[in-house]
């Protein structure tokens, strides 16, 4: 079809609204992180060099948002995208109210990070009266020892791990379930001919064939668990003594509590560092796939 | 035949026993939203915990006492409904841009759009509020509007959309010397409900739970959404819990309602986001 001047026009108003909101701010970002701005600071605006990076490196509160954003990774990706698999897996079977089963997994995701995370600081109370502490007392046959999780400097991130397996999961088994009913059925039957059990199916046909969508659900869940802020900012506000804080915790106490813009966009450059390192591994991962193929 | 039915009884053993695991939030809300605020925390560890002894709306009135939960309410349907209708009118535009109209550079752009696409929120949420403090946007409903409404992965699920659709239909409508507008109003649309049901729930899904901006731009409950008014309202003394609950339900349940009426677009919304890859 022709184009032209039509065309600029029908692609105008999204890209001027991309390039104001995400071009521009980005640019801002790259150069705010080498100057020392502050909101409302009588100092004159100056270059700095990689003053602001450098001050990271040696920021405590930094490196423990760090750790926490990857030990988040390390346990919340795999345990999410393991249940989700699992669900995925069983609700794939042909059988009567699968999908009752699968609205009610699905359900968290339609609830706003927010409310779950206010919900869940009822879960955990501290206390007997606690229903987390409850059900543990039942499950452990009452040698479990009532726990004020979200105070609890060892228990405070697997709180907010576990709120967030909760509201999450429901997102990566629809997907998984999508790439799993898009295997050909042609593929099991062949290896069923071939004598393969249901388990060397699974090894040998249903994980070859889940590779991207595995990949693409664990790569969205490591940036997801980068981005990790809601959840702290209303269960835990970083504490106790940093245990669950993360760097975009860090960054809204830098450039909104405290006014340290230039300090807040150092610490987006880093997050976004990460995320293009992320995004960039799962890019060559896939292409590997095809080079296969 | 005996061991496929013992199997199936295990599959839906193992359903439903994580059901309850995903659902026991869910019910222990909605039983604390009828309950009496003091006995939400006092029964939270106990079965009770799930079935209310007598059942009251009284919290249901008590938030519209402690806070404008209509306000909250009103801000989020405008701040929401502005970004879904407007985004679907510019995102889908370039999507078909892209997808089927010839022009110089188009290719060049639409890489930088693949690009932006990769770009989170958080990456740019601190200079993002630097640029709208010096526009002196702080403090409004447009500042929580204007900038997400253009959406680069909209623009790449409408384009990916409009290029599996077959050419005559454009063709036929050249012939009747239809304009470039009009043929993407009368014929394109249309045919494109899917794609726009897709973005329409995607983009309310993550706009209707935003919490990271507003909390950043605005103050005040004037221009707050609902889930900035959960989070003020749970840190207001005297801490109800039962209130707090019943604000939970009446946030939520607009979504339900809608979620359980259109499940199988949502479902199809998130699986589409799987594509990206």
């Amino acid at each position: 079809m022709r184009g032209g001047l039509p065309a600029w026009l029908f692609a105008a108003p999204s890209l001027v609204g991309l390039l104001l909101f995400v071009a521009l701010p980005f640019v801002l970002a790259i150069v705010l992180a080498f100057t020392n701005l502050r909101l409302g600071s009588p100092l004159p605006l100056e270059y700095v060099g990689l003053e602001q990076f450098r001050r990271l490196y040696n920021d405590d509160a930094f490196f423990h948002a760090l750790l926490n954003n990857a030990t988040f990774a390390l346990v919340v990706v795999p345990l999410q995208t393991g249940l989700a698999l699992l669900l995925a897996l069983l609700l794939n079977h042909r059988l009567k109210g699968m999908a009752w089963f699968r609205t009610l997994f699905f359900m968290p995701v339609v609830f706003p990070l927010s409310l779950v995370a206010v919900v869940w600081v009822l879960i955990f109370a501290p206390g007997a009266n606690g229903m987390m502490n409850g059900m543990l007392e039942v499950v452990s046959l009452g040698t479990w020892t009532p726990r004020d999780f979200l105070h609890d400097p060892l228990l405070a991130l697997p709180a907010i791990m576990l709120t967030s397996v909760w509201q999450g999961m429901g997102f990566q088994m629809v997907i998984i379930l999508a790439g799993l009913q898009a295997i050909p059925q042609e593929l099991y039957e062949a290896a069923a001919i071939d004598g393969a059990s249901r388990w060397r199916q699974f090894w040998n046909v249903t994980l070859p064939q889940l590779r991207n969508t595995l990949i693409f659900v664990v790569l969205v869940t490591t940036i997801l668990a980068f981005r990790l802020f809601d959840q702290v900012q209303i269960m835990t506000q970083g504490g106790p003594h940093n245990a669950t804080t993360t760097a975009m915790y860090e960054a809204v106490q830098a450039a909104f509590a405290r006014q340290q813009v230039a300090k807040g966009s150092a610490i987006t450059v880093v997050l976004f560092v990460i995320v293009l390192l992320i995004t960039w591994l799962q890019r060559r991962l896939l292409r590997q796939e095809r080079e296969v193929e | 035949m005996k061991r496929r039915s013992l199997i199936n009884a295990l599959i839906y053993a193992s359903l439903i026993l994580l059901a309850f695991c995903f659902i026991a939030p869910i019910v222990f809300m909605l039983v604390g939203s009828l309950k009496p605020d003091a006995r939400v925390l006092v029964e939270a560890g106990s079965l009770s915990a799930f079935l209310p002894e007598q059942v009251s709306l009284q919290n249901y009135s008590d938030v519209f006492a402690r806070v404008s939960f209509s306000r909250y309410l009103f801000n989020s349907l405008l701040i929401t409904g502005s970004i879904v209708v407007a985004g679907l009118v510019v995102n889908s535009l370039a999507g078909y841009a892209f997808a089927r109209m010839q022009w110089r550079g188009r290719d060049w752009v639409f890489a930088m759009v693949m690009m932006i696409m990769i770009v989170p929120l958080e990456a740019i949420a601190v200079p993002l509020f630097y640029e709208v403090t010096l526009l002196g946007w702080r403090d409004t409903y447009i500042v929580q509007i204007i900038p997400f409404i253009a959406n680069a992965f909209s623009i790449y699920l409408f384009y990916t959309f409009f290029l599996g659709l077959p050419r005559e239909l454009e063709e036929a409508a050249c012939i009747d010397g239809a304009g470039v507008l009009r043929t993407f109003i009368t014929i394109i649309v249309p045919n494109a409900k899917p794609a726009f049901a897709t973005v329409t729930i995607l983009t309310f899904l993550t706009q209707w739970g935003a919490f990271l901006w507003p909390l950043m731009v605005t103050s005040g409950e004037a221009v707050r959404p609902l889930p900035l008014g959960i989070a003020t309202f749970y840190s207001l003394p005297p801490l109800q819990w039962g209130d707090i609950f019943a604000f939970g339900v009446m946030m939520v349940a607009p979504i339900l309602v809608v979620f359980l009426l259109f499940q199988r677009w949502f479902v199809r919304g998130v699986a589409a986001t799987g594509i990206k890859g």
